[in-house]
Parts: C-alpha cells; structure tokens; sequence
C-alpha cells in the first residue's frame, strides 16, 4: 500500500506551484484511477502534497462536471442536451442511450462498462446532436447510429 | 524546397474529425501511392474550413476545388479523375462549374462570398501542426515589428485606436484593459487567454485554436508586451482535446525557434505560455472565476472592484482576453487600425466570428464585417431553413443571449444594435429555429442550463435559476396566469440587479425577449393551448 501512494504522490508532486497545477493534479489521478474517480485517498493526497486543507480540496473536486468523487464506469458518456443539440433532437438520443442501456443519467451500467451523465455544451454544436464517450466526440447522431458506436468501447 | 503540382488540403478540425475525415486522409493517401502520385500531390491536414454541415472536406489547389461530405470510397475517383486526368468530379463538388465547365471560385459560393476572413485567414489553408506553413504566412511579423519598432505604449495606443472590443461576450474596449493593466503598479504581471468557451452554441474558439494556435500565441506576445507581463497562461476548457494538444504543440515549438522564452526574436523582452486545462464549468469563462480556478479553487466568480487589472492571479495584476481578440491582434498590427476600422461599424470595428447552429442549412463556422444583418447571415451564408420550414426565432450570442423574432432579420449584428432590441452579440454564437419549436419548451431548456451551471455562491443566482425553471415550467403544463408573468418579470429585474456576475444577471435575458417577443404565444398556453401541441403532456396530447 505505501508504494500505491508513493506512486501516486508521484504522479502530481511535479504540478505543485504551477498555475492550474491542483486542477492538474486532480485530473491526473482520475484519469490514473481505475473506476474513473476521485477517491476521498486522492483527495487526502493532493491536500498534503499541495499544503492546502483538506475540505478546500473537497471543494474543488465537487464543483467541477469532469471530476467525479464517487465511482464511475470505463467510459464516460455525456450527451450535451443544451439548446443547440435541444432543438436537432438531443433528448431522443439521451432516452434511447438510457433504454440502450438499461440505465438513468448519472447511473453505472453493472458490468461497470459505462457511465451516462448529461453534460452542458461540448462545443462541437456544428454536428449537433453530439455526445463524448471518454475524450472522444460522436456528432450528427440519430438513435439509429447509436449501437454501432457504442460496440467500439466493449 | 519541394515544389508540388498540387496540394489537398483536408479539414481536420474537430467536426470533421469525427465525421472521419482520418481516415479519408488515409485512404488518399493509399490511393496515391497506388498510382505514384505521392512525390507530385502533397496532402496537407489544416484547420476548419467552417461549412461543418458538408464535412469532411478537402480543397484542392491549384484550381480551389472543394469536395464535400467525402468517404474513402471516393478518393479512387477524385485520384484517377481530379489529380490524374485534370477532370473535376462534379458529384462530389461543393461549387458548380458553368457551361464551359469553368469553375466557380471557392469565394464567390454563397457561403464563402459574403465572408471576410481576419482571423480565420489561415484556417482550412495551413498545416497548424507546422510552425513553418504559419510563417510563410506573414505570421510572427507583427510581433517582430512591436518588438523592433514600437513602444508598449504605442500597441496600447494603435489597438485603442483600432476600436477593438472584446470578443467573448462583454465587449469591453480591448485598449482601455491593457492600459489599466500595463498602469498598474506590481512586481509581476499576467496575460491569460481566456478559452473557456463554454457558451452553448460557440465553438469558434476550438476552431481557431485548432486551425492556426501561432496566431495566438503571437496575439498573446504582442498583448504581454504591451501591458509589461512576462508569464502567459491560456486556459481551455477540459473537454478541448485536440485544442490543449494543438497549442502545446505550437508553444513547444515556439520556444525552441525563439519565438517564447527569454529574449524574443532577441529583443529585451521575454515571455512565455502555459496551457492550463479546465474542469468542467461554464461560470469559469467569467474572467475572476476563471483566475480562482486557475489557483485551484471552486470557479466562484470574486466581488468587483478591485478588477484583475489591478488585482487578478495570485493577487498581481492581470489582463485576461478571448481567444478571438487576441487573434485580431496581429492583423491590426500589420495593417493599421484605420484598416480595422473600415471593418464593421463606427462602434463595432472589425469583423465577427460567428457559429450557426440550429435549423439552418448550412451550420458551421463563419467570420464577416461586424453590422452584417441577421437576414444575410441566415439566407445568404446560412442557406436558409431546411425541411421547407420556416423561420421561428434566432437566439443571438449564445443562451445568455436575447430571442428574437422576424421582424428583427434586419438589424445590423453589432454590439450596439443587439442590446438595443434586448439581446446581444455576446459570443458569436447563433441559434436558429423553425417553427416547430414551442418558445415555451426552448425557454426551459435555455434555464435547465443555468440551473445546472449557477456557481451557487450568490442567492440571486442560485435561487433565481431553479425558480424562474419552475415558473416557465408552469405556463407549460397550463398552471400559469397573470400572475405568474408577473413573478417572472420581477425576479428577472432582482437577478439583473443584484446577482454578482454576468451569470445571474444575464441568464434572465432569454426569458424577458421571449415574453416580450413572443407573446402571443404564451398567453395562448395560458389559455390552454399550445401553438405547435408540444405542451399539456398531461392533457393526453401528443408531446414530442
């Protein structure tokens, strides 16, 4: 266990001092961790190596939509359902992923695979109505399409 | 140097790439190995071209032919016909020929002809991988000759001069914000970028970034020089992949080639660039949020005065500036601001960059003079309404933005006209929707988005949200009357009045333009009925 964290502490010691370097430090240990979220550990860790308290730590993992303190699945779904992808159909194709696959926005599917969270625009509005799947975009979406994309991430 | 008889430039930005325009790339570039045509056709990936609706695209130089909505399928017949036998593959042209089969150029489309290209002159042109393609350009001339020819004060002086105003919303005098900043006493001092471009509807930011990151770069130097600061951060938003990777790139390489770092161009000044990613939060592109999120706190927006120019990162002075500003930098050093000022109106110089989304035909990226006319913009560029509708309502600079009505399609789109008639130019962003939509429905959905992105600091903001939801809400489900209209109207004017930022002071703008130009509408739900039967789901008709 001690070389988990060192390993860890590892990951962020060099972004101390920089500008933006929590909110990189943050996001490097999620990205790091397995079930894509930040675990109370994480928070404890980027709190002592920074040298800042523990709860203002809590608070900036809590306030961002990238961050996520409780357990997620593999890959992250967020489908934008702002005006732009609104008006071209956005909530059919969150209903269909939702019936797809058997979950409510913001639920895990059991076999831990995907995460569906809705999400504010992605700036990709030119191929409304889009999701991302971890750091990838889907545009120009119709339910119709939706299966084959999600089999690229079993 | 290599000299090539033609060049295929295929449009890698973000909409195209996830219309897989890599892999039509990679199936041209097979198809013309096949026929040995590699050492004579270069094949270039360049930024946005802007027509996102007919991606991918490629253009083809020396004759400008732009092909539209390409797959691999059809590169054997754009290799054998277009680059082996000199014929143009009309099927997959996106220009008409005459009869004489000569070319219609690429400017004189519709969609390109009415546009002016200040800050996207390089995008769909260059390789923004390439720090070489951006200085054959011109590119990093302005910054040589500032450093070589002017004063800080002449910068300040020469882009007061040019009128040049904010790009990413709030359109404050880009002049008089490095004046205040280069004033200001303090032993260090900041230049951010601000691109967290998080206004629904806008992605112009990610465009610019991705199809020419040198030009800010040199935005930003020019920018730092002028107000005395010697670090630079650009903050973009989180969900920007490509952009973070495209600008770290740039820096990288303009650090190795002189262009960053201690003694620019060997000149006294010195300064450098760091690229800070965001975390998800739309209130963070207000500039004070922006600043506490960079220290790694919660995006909470500060009390103003005193403002970053005097006190801004870590307590020092700070000037922060759009993307798109910056990148008007440059243009107005080379060319003059007397140049700049031709563009656009007596008030708003220059040109705009505007993204249509929507039901429009032709969705996608486009810069034109300032004082263009919504109506131009919609049925010359925009190719008008599809699926043979009609046009409903337009929602000008994003969701913060005022709604506004048909009789408007002929105001000039400039900062001063716009707040005029309740809305504004705010972002660039440009929402168009037919008339299919319920005002009700796009109403809600506008404050779904500030429930979901209020900071929660301020009661104005994080109590006025949800209840104005609800009270739209109501007139939705046919339990609103007078008095709920009412109740709306002075909860808008507590928002405008006393939320802390322009979040809560403008999230109510939406609403008052649709009550304002929409009425009828709504006193119909209050009536029972809905123009276009989305609403009373619960009265058992049909809601879509």
């Amino acid at each position: 266990m001690p070389e988990v964290v060192a390993g860890r502490r590892n990951l962020i010691s060099q972004y101390v001092g920089q500008p933006g370097g929590l909110l990189k430090a943050l996001h490097v240990l999620q990205d790091d961790a397995e079930a894509n979220f930040l675990s109370p550990r994480d928070v404890e860790l980027v709190a002592t190596v920074f040298g800042v308290p523990t709860a203002a730590v809590w608070g900036t993992a809590t306030f961002y939509s990238l961050y996520s303190t409780v357990p997620r699945g593999r890959h992250i779904i967020r489908v934008c359902e702002n005006a732009p992808c609104h008006v071209v159909g956005a909530q059919d194709i969150l209903a269909a992923l939702s019936t797809q696959l058997c979950i409510a926005p913001s639920e895990t599917t059991p076999d831990g695979r995907f995460t569906l969270e809705v999400t504010s625009c992605l700036g990709v509005c030119g191929v409304a109505p889009a999701i991302m799947i971890g750091n990838s975009v889907h545009g120009n979406l119709t339910k119709e399409k939706l299966p084959a994309i999600l089999a690229e991430y079993r | 140097m290599k000299y090539y008889r033609a060049h295929a430039l295929v449009c890698s930005g973000t909409n195209c790439a996830l219309k897989n325009c890599h892999a039509v790339k990679q199936d041209l570039l097979e198809e013309l190995a096949k026929h040995e045509l590699l050492s004579e056709v270069k094949v270039v990936d360049t930024g946005c071209l802007g027509w996102c609706e007919l991606g991918p695209s490629m253009v083809i130089y020396p004759e400008g032919v732009m092909y539209s909505r390409l797959t691999g399928r059809d590169m054997p017949e754009i290799v054998s016909e277009h680059l082996l036998k000199g014929r143009f593959v009309p099927r997959l042209m996106t220009q008409g020929t005459d009869t004489l089969g000569l070319l219609a150029p690429l400017n004189m489309t519709p969609f390109f002809g009415k546009q002016q290209r200040v800050v996207l002159k390089n995008c769909g042109l260059i390789n923004p991988e390439r720090l070489e393609d951006y200085v054959q350009t011109g590119g990093y001339t302005s910054l040589a000759t500032v450093l070589d020819q002017y004063s800080p004060e002449d910068v300040i002086a020469k882009v007061t001069e040019a009128g040049l105003r904010g790009r990413g919303g709030a359109g404050f005098p880009t002049g008089k914000k490095w004046a205040y900043t280069r004033q200001a006493t303090g032993e260090k001092k900041y230049l951010i970028c601000n691109a967290d471009e998080g206004e629904p509807g806008t992605f112009k930011d990610r465009l610019i970034l991705e199809g020419d990151p040198h030009l800010i770069i040199e935005g930003m130097s020019i920018a730092a020089y002028a107000v005395g600061a010697k670090s630079g951060i650009i903050y973009i938003r989180g969900e920007y992949d490509l952009s973070i990777k495209r600008m770290s790139l740039a820096i990288k390489q303009a650090r190795e080639n002189g262009l960053l770092g201690s003694n620019v161009l060997g000149s006294d000044f010195s300064f450098d660039i760091e690229v800070c990613a965001g975390a998800g939060a739309y209130v963070c592109g207000e500039e004070t949020a922006l600043i506490e999120s960079i220290e790694g706190r919660r995006g909470e927006p500060r009390i103003k005065p005193p403002y970053p120019a005097e006190r801004g990162l870590y307590g020092l002075p700070t000037c922060v500036n759009n993307v798109e500003t910056l990148a008007n930098v440059p243009a107005i050093i080379e060319n003059s601001p007397l140049w700049f000022r031709s563009l656009g109106t007596t008030n708003s110089a220059g040109t705009k960059v505007f993204t249509l989304t929507g039901n429009i035909v032709n969705s996608g990226l486009i810069e034109v003079p300032m004082g263009i006319t919504l109506r131009e913009i919609i049925y010359e560029i925009g190719g008008g309404i599809p699926h043979g509708r009609k046009f409903k309502m337009a929602q000008t600079g994003g969701t913060s933005g005022g709604c506004l009505a048909e009789a408007h399609l002929d105001i000039p789109m400039d900062y001063d006209s716009l707040s005029r008639h309740g809305s504004s130019l705010g972002s660039g962003a440009l929402l168009i929707m037919d008339d299919s939509h319920c005002i009700l429905d796009l109403t809600r959905c506008f404050l779904k988005f500030f429930v979901h992105e209020s900071c929660g600091q301020c009661t104005p903001c994080r109590e006025g949200t949800p209840a104005l939801y609800q009270l739209i809400n109501a007139l939705i489900e046919g339990r609103g009357d007078k008095s709920t209209i009412e109740l709306i109207h002075r909860l808008a004017r507590t928002m405008q009045d006393s939320s802390l930022c322009a979040l809560g002071q403008t999230a109510p703008i939406p609403v008052v333009s649709a009550l304002r130009y929409f009425w009828p509408e709504i006193e119909g739900h209050m009536q029972g009925s809905c123009a276009v039967d989305k609403c009373f789901a619960s009265k058992g008709e049909v809601r879509r």
